[in-house]
């Protein structure tokens, strides 16, 4: 990085240290958090940036109350804060974000609270979600598509025209998982999961990998690979908690991601030829396409139906078959990533034609986290 | 009741001590922001204010009302929790946050469950220590 372009302005440690038995380690966190912004003049709404291991950067953005553009979760150790500040300077440099907060705090010694992972019982998430009888991702992710539903009279056929629109993208790919076409009425009498989702709903369970490699515009000359550069990117983070979303019909993390990558890659809606929604179940294509702006409120279940999204569509979503139908190993982003990447070299199963700019769209967790990249093959 | 439980139990921290402290006495506790600019209620629990970033946070009790925001109904229950479909519900306070939830004394299907009715708080002991906050249709 360019010497002296990023400084510290504020630094504190807990109230304090030694032994700390009433504060949980989410709270050591906060405590040290609010000192360093006490240090320096800052409330929590002035930061945008968020770095800290051992504790998971959505968890601690979102007890703060600050809605990141960057966060860091890099946990490699006791030496990670400092992965963190380098990580920090050139977010800082690149325009990621303006006011980034490392944190650490640690009950090493009365080990309250410890073992912030999602469902440890002295968790948030252990104490307020756990108990009430979750079966996983089919029983959470879901929760707010009936108040959705509510709000902007999303039927329960434009809801399962998202996984028949993705079968049909499916079929054209020989290493989807289901190809056999499929029917609203199919998905509607599909075994019930978790009403209102059934299982032709849910994401496929599934083995794989994938990976890619990153170098400069000027060293992509000596490859024999069609480039495909990287035109924009955006990311946040909301909450672990599914159930303190700030409003469970909408996602605060997709709007902040993709508002960002969309203004970095200096392009409008208009421009896209392509695009992916990580689809872990039916109604993220629906909360996707409305939050990164390419329909309206409420009017992704319309356009869905109407086959906007489907093969000879002008708006082609998903076109590897998605996780509903191509395959889903858990952090299915990887799979998202690699189809956007053959649309923009022209060779996926079902290229779209011409295909110049591809948004690549991923959740993480249950709506708790969110990153979007955007692709050009020009 | 108690004996029944064989879900995960709760471990309170100092901060969200006094939730569950409220809970087994059969009060739902809540935190509102002391500042007079700012008066956000705050759930759950922790000894500031995420909206302001004040230190300066008062416990009170809730009303215990709230209104039905959103649920699933769980056809695949954990252990302990069927056979039968249950609902996993979001309610909305009526001081404003929202939590995830069981609908008691109420059938487990969509046409009983209808979003925005109003909804009451009823705990249910499931150790000495802990209650849980359930819900069930007001007036029921």
């Amino acid at each position: 990085m360019e010497p002296r372009s990023v400084a510290i302005v504020g630094a504190a440690e807990t109230t304090e240290l030694g032994r700390i038995p009433g504060l949980s380690q989410i709270q050591l966190h906060a405590d040290a958090a609010l000192n360093a912004m006490a240090d320096c003049g800052l409330k929590p709404s002035d930061i945008d940036g968020v770095a800290t291991a051992g504790e998971a950067p959505a968890g601690i953005a979102h007890y703060l109350g600050i809605t990141p553009t960057w966060v860091d979760g890099t946990s490699v150790g006791g030496c990670s804060f400092m992965l963190h500040v380098r990580h920090a300077a050139a977010a800082i440099n690149e325009g990621l974000c303006e006011v980034a907060l490392v944190t650490h705090g640690e009950s090493g010694r009365s080990r309250v609270g410890r073992g912030g992972f999602a469902g440890a019982p002295a968790s948030l998430a252990g104490q307020y979600e756990a108990p009430y009888g979750l079966s996983g991702p089919p029983s959470m992710f879901t929760l707010g598509v009936l108040r959705y539903m509510k709000e902007t009279g999303m039927t329960h056929e434009q809801l399962a025209s998202v996984s028949v629109v993705q079968r049909e993208w499916a079929a054209l790919n020989p290493r989807s998982t289901f190809k056999d076409p499929i029917t609203v009425d199919d998905v509607l009498n599909s075994r019930m999961i978790a009403y209102p989702f059934r299982l032709l709903q849910c994401c496929l369970v599934t083995d794989g990998g994938g990976a890619l490699i990153l170098v400069s515009k000027e060293r992509a000359r000596d490859f024999p690979t069609k480039p495909v550069y990287i035109l924009g990117t955006g990311e946040s983070v909301e909450t672990p908690m599914i159930s303190q979303m700030e409003d469970m019909t909408t996602s605060r993390a997709f709007r902040v991601a993709g508002s960002r990558a969309f203004e970095e890659a200096g392009i409008t809606h208009d421009d896209v030829d392509h695009v992916m929604i990580y689809d872990a179940f039916a109604h993220l294509p629906i909360y996707g396409l409305e939050d990164l702006g390419f329909v309206g409120r409420g009017e992704a279940g319309a356009f869905i139906e109407a086959r906007n999204t489907a093969p000879g569509g002008p708006l082609p979503v998903n076109t590897n078959g998605g996780g509903l139908s191509y395959m889903h190993s858990g952090m299915y982003g990887m799979y998202a990533l690699q189809e956007s990447v053959r649309q923009m070299r022209g060779t996926a199963p079902a290229q779209v034609p011409d295909a110049k700019i591809s948004v690549c769209h991923g959740v993480g967790g249950m709506f708790m986290a969110s990153g979007t990249i955007i692709m050009t093959n020009e | 009741m108690a004996d029944d439980y064989k879900g995960p139990v709760p471990v309170p921290t100092p901060e969200t001590q006094d939730f569950w402290d409220g809970a087994k006495r059969g009060e739902l506790r809540l935190q509102r922001c002391d500042e007079d600019d700012c008066d956000d209620v705050i759930f759950p629990a922790r000894s500031f204010c995420p909206c302001c970033g004040s230190r300066s946070v008062s416990n009170f009790t809730a009303s215990g009302r709230g209104k039905l925001y959103s649920y699933v109904i769980n056809h695949r229950p954990p252990p302990g929790f069927g056979p039968e479909p249950h609902a996993i519900a979001i309610v909305e306070l009526d001081e404003g946050p929202r939590m995830m939830t069981n609908i008691i004394d109420c059938e487990q299907t969509p046409e009983a469950l209808v979003l925005d009715m109003p909804v009451e708080v009823a705990f249910t002991p499931i150790t000495d220590e802990i209650s849980l906050p359930k819900f069930r249709p007001a007036g029921g």
